[in-house]
């Protein structure tokens, strides 16, 4: 009954604690099998190659993270409303393409240059959402065309150079390879981080106190707010010991933690998940879904747009392999591993960082030991199809727990 | 747990039209589904509407849901002559309809659901608080049996499922609800408890449309019963003054029919 629910009491440790067992019995993982799957990753990786944990190693493996894991936020988006987005390598290569183009070749402002390639992805994005909504072409077949016009498009801005070098000394290049926040800067960001978290924790918790709903105890906050200082903390203070945070991996994290915000706390991140959920439901809700669909085809092909500077600029190169390989299938991979269900409705922000840490990891480990792709792309495409067994058989399990 | 909104006025006094169909025809290329068919509904009254397939039910509650606009005939709304092209003019009007599938998203829990594209936001942000707040109150005035709020939709029981539909159609503050096969997939205490809940809709004074085939629930909670037939009225009774059996003639268009003669033979048997 109702009554019981309401309490004016607050929820205590060991409440919070009996809910996170019941809720991992009834399918609902979260973010659960991936924190061990990294660990089990590292420990492995780590026996066999000593250098792999080293600061040196982890401070590369971020620097590789930022640029893919860009574009995988867009992918977590596209995938909570239950669709695809295929074309992220090509727009990121594109983005890439004009960057050179625009910045070496013709000399413009690096600033108009940079506008010019996101406008480029979000462009994408608008057609790949119209040809969605308009004609309900499945977004598999219309992204999968614009992985191939939007491949030619980036052959054609590149022209005859297949290949433009961006200056060492530019700023892109110094951002994207040599800026890294000072050590007080990367506390000073994780304290901000911590405060406003759990700012927001208390101010939510007051709140619901005051209007008489169940509402978490100051305790479980501050446990929660030390956790994530002592994780951020240690984390910073172990990359703080070479090189540091690189500036491109903090902004990816910023950028994620926005998205967070958008998703959860905004009316369209709540249209986001119900179109997901029930399409009908949100169409018959009033939800103007057609304007939910292509707002998220726009952000992801951005996201892809932004992904491509941050890969050129760390590269120091747009060519025209940018965006090929296995850009789009960690992109993909990333999102899926981190645990945005490729059903549609169920994910968050934060999948994208914990599953390009995943995919990254097992590149970086990989390359350590054996400088050949091959089995790379093998174990790669073998964590993906676990990722993937793995939201289905807890999609399975929620339903038999009536959580589905 | 019973403490209600103010109860609708007595049904004595000549009670409040709140919407009048006159003579809606409605075509589907060479079918008729609807032709002529007349109904009103009052302030704090359940009309179900019962019918045999193809009677023209469903196409009745998707014109007054704005699915289909009718081809001919009138709708007023209080006085107000008016037309429903689009779903969003229905709800504009202060008609909320809760249809069979219920329409609710199993990823949302139950707040989400039930302010689900009319969400209360606090400086751009959305104000869950205060949506959580107001959902108990709305849930605790309906008497509605919910675990908690913040479940996912997918966890609920079918009648809790039906319970969380029927009380989102009510956040808009509409003044009529129709309510399409409301207990079809309900077993028999949930169906008793959607029949409650129906009670309580009339409480507040909502003019409440009913579809139904099940005869035993209409009679349970409706005021009045329209009968169609073949896209036409046949009948319209008082529950108080109609048996089963009446009902069922109008239904099948005639007194002798499969149903009356099983019923016959049964009794001759016993």
């Amino acid at each position: 009954m109702i009554a019981e629910q309401r309490g004016t009491e607050r929820r205590g440790l060991r409440a919070a604690g009996r809910e996170f067992v019941a809720r991992v019995r009834g399918g609902d993982l979260g973010s659960l099998p991936l924190l061990v799957g990294l660990l089990i990753i590292w420990i492995v990786f780590q026996a066999l190659n000593p250098t792999f944990l080293s600061s040196t190693n982890l401070v590369n493996l971020t620097m590789q993270s930022a640029a893919v894991g860009t574009i995988a936020i867009g992918i977590v988006l596209v995938l909570l409303l239950g669709e695809i987005d295929l074309s992220v390598g090509s727009v990121s290569g594109l983005s890439a393409a004009i960057l050179g183009v625009g910045f070496v070749q013709l000399g413009y402002p690096l600033p108009l240059v940079l506008l010019a390639s996101l406008a480029a992805g979000a462009l994408a994005g608008l057609v790949f959402g119209l040809l969605r909504t308009a004609f309900g072409v499945p977004s598999f077949v219309v992204t999968l065309g614009g992985l191939l016009g939007i491949l030619g498009l980036q052959l054609l801005v590149l022209g005859r150079t297949s290949s433009i070098n961006i200056p060492f000394d530019s700023p892109l290049v110094q951002f994207g390879t040599q800026w890294f926040l000072p050590d007080w800067a990367s506390y000073a960001l994780i304290a901000i981080a911590v405060a406003v978290f759990g700012w927001s924790q208390v101010s939510m918790s007051r709140r619901r106190m005051a209007a008489g709903l169940v509402a978490t105890s100051m305790t479980v906050i501050a446990a929660r707010s030390a956790g994530l200082l002592v994780v951020l903390g240690v984390s910073a203070w172990y990359l703080n010991l070479t090189r540091g945070v690189q500036v491109p991996f903090a902004l990816f994290l910023v950028l994620v933690a926005i998205m967070h915000f958008f998703l959860t706390r905004t009316r369209w991140g709540r249209s986001v998940y119900a179109v997901g959920g029930n399409v009908e439901a949100a169409r018959r809700a009033g939800i103007r879904v057609n304007r939910v669909y292509i707002s998220v085809f726009i952000l992801c092909s951005t996201f892809a747009a932004a992904g491509g500077i941050l890969a050129a600029a760390r590269l120091s190169a747009a060519n025209s392999s940018s965006g090929g390989g296995d850009t789009n299938l960690n992109a993909i991979a990333a999102a899926v591993i981190g645990g945005t269900s490729l059903f549609g409705g169920r994910g968050s922000a934060f999948s994208a960082v914990l599953g390009i840490l995943v995919i990254m990891s097992i590149s970086s480990g990989l390359a350590l030991l054996n400088p050949d792709s091959s089995i790379r792309y093998i174990v790669t495409g073998a964590v993906l199809l676990l990722a993937v067994v793995i939201d289905s058989l807890s999609r399975r399990s929620r339903a038999a727990s009536g959580r589905a | 747990m019973t403490n209600l909104s103010p109860a609708a006025p007595p049904r004595a006094h000549a009670p409040e039209r709140l919407l009048s169909l006159r003579g809606i025809t409605k075509r589907f290329g060479a079918v008729r589904a609807l032709s002529g068919v007349d109904l009103d509904v009052y302030a704090g009254e359940v009309v179900a509407i019962v019918g045999d397939n193809g009677a023209g039910k469903s196409t009745l509650v998707k014109i007054l849901a704005g699915v289909h606009p009718q081809d001919g005939g009138t709708i007023s709304f209080g006085d107000v002559q008016t037309a429903i092209p689009t779903p969003t003019d229905s709800r504009d009007l202060g008609i909320a309809t809760v249809y069979q599938d219920l329409s609710l998203c199993d990823n949302l829990d139950v707040v989400s659901n039930l302010w689900l594209g009319r969400e209360l936001r606090k400086g751009g942000a959305l104000d869950e608080v205060e949506m959580e707040q107001r959902s108990w109150t709305l849930l605790r005035e309906l008497s509605a049996r919910i675990p908690s709020v913040r479940v996912p939709v997918a966890a609920l029981s079918g009648g809790q499922r039906q319970t969380v539909a029927i009380a989102r159609s009510l956040i808009g503050e509409p003044n009529v609800v129709i309510l399409d096969e409301p207990t079809a997939a309900l077993g028999v205490a949930q169906t008793a408890e959607v029949l409650n809940l129906i009670e309580r809709l009339r409480e507040r004074g909502l003019g409440v449309i009913l579809i139904s085939h099940n005869i035993a629930d209409v009679q349970a909670v409706a005021d009045r019963i329209i009968v169609l037939r073949l896209g036409r009225n046949n009948g319209d009774f008082r529950v108080a003054d109609v048996t089963s059996e009446m009902i069922i003639a109008a239904i099948t268009g005639a007194s002798d029919n499969s149903v009356s003669r099983r019923e016959a033979s049964r009794e001759g048997e016993a």
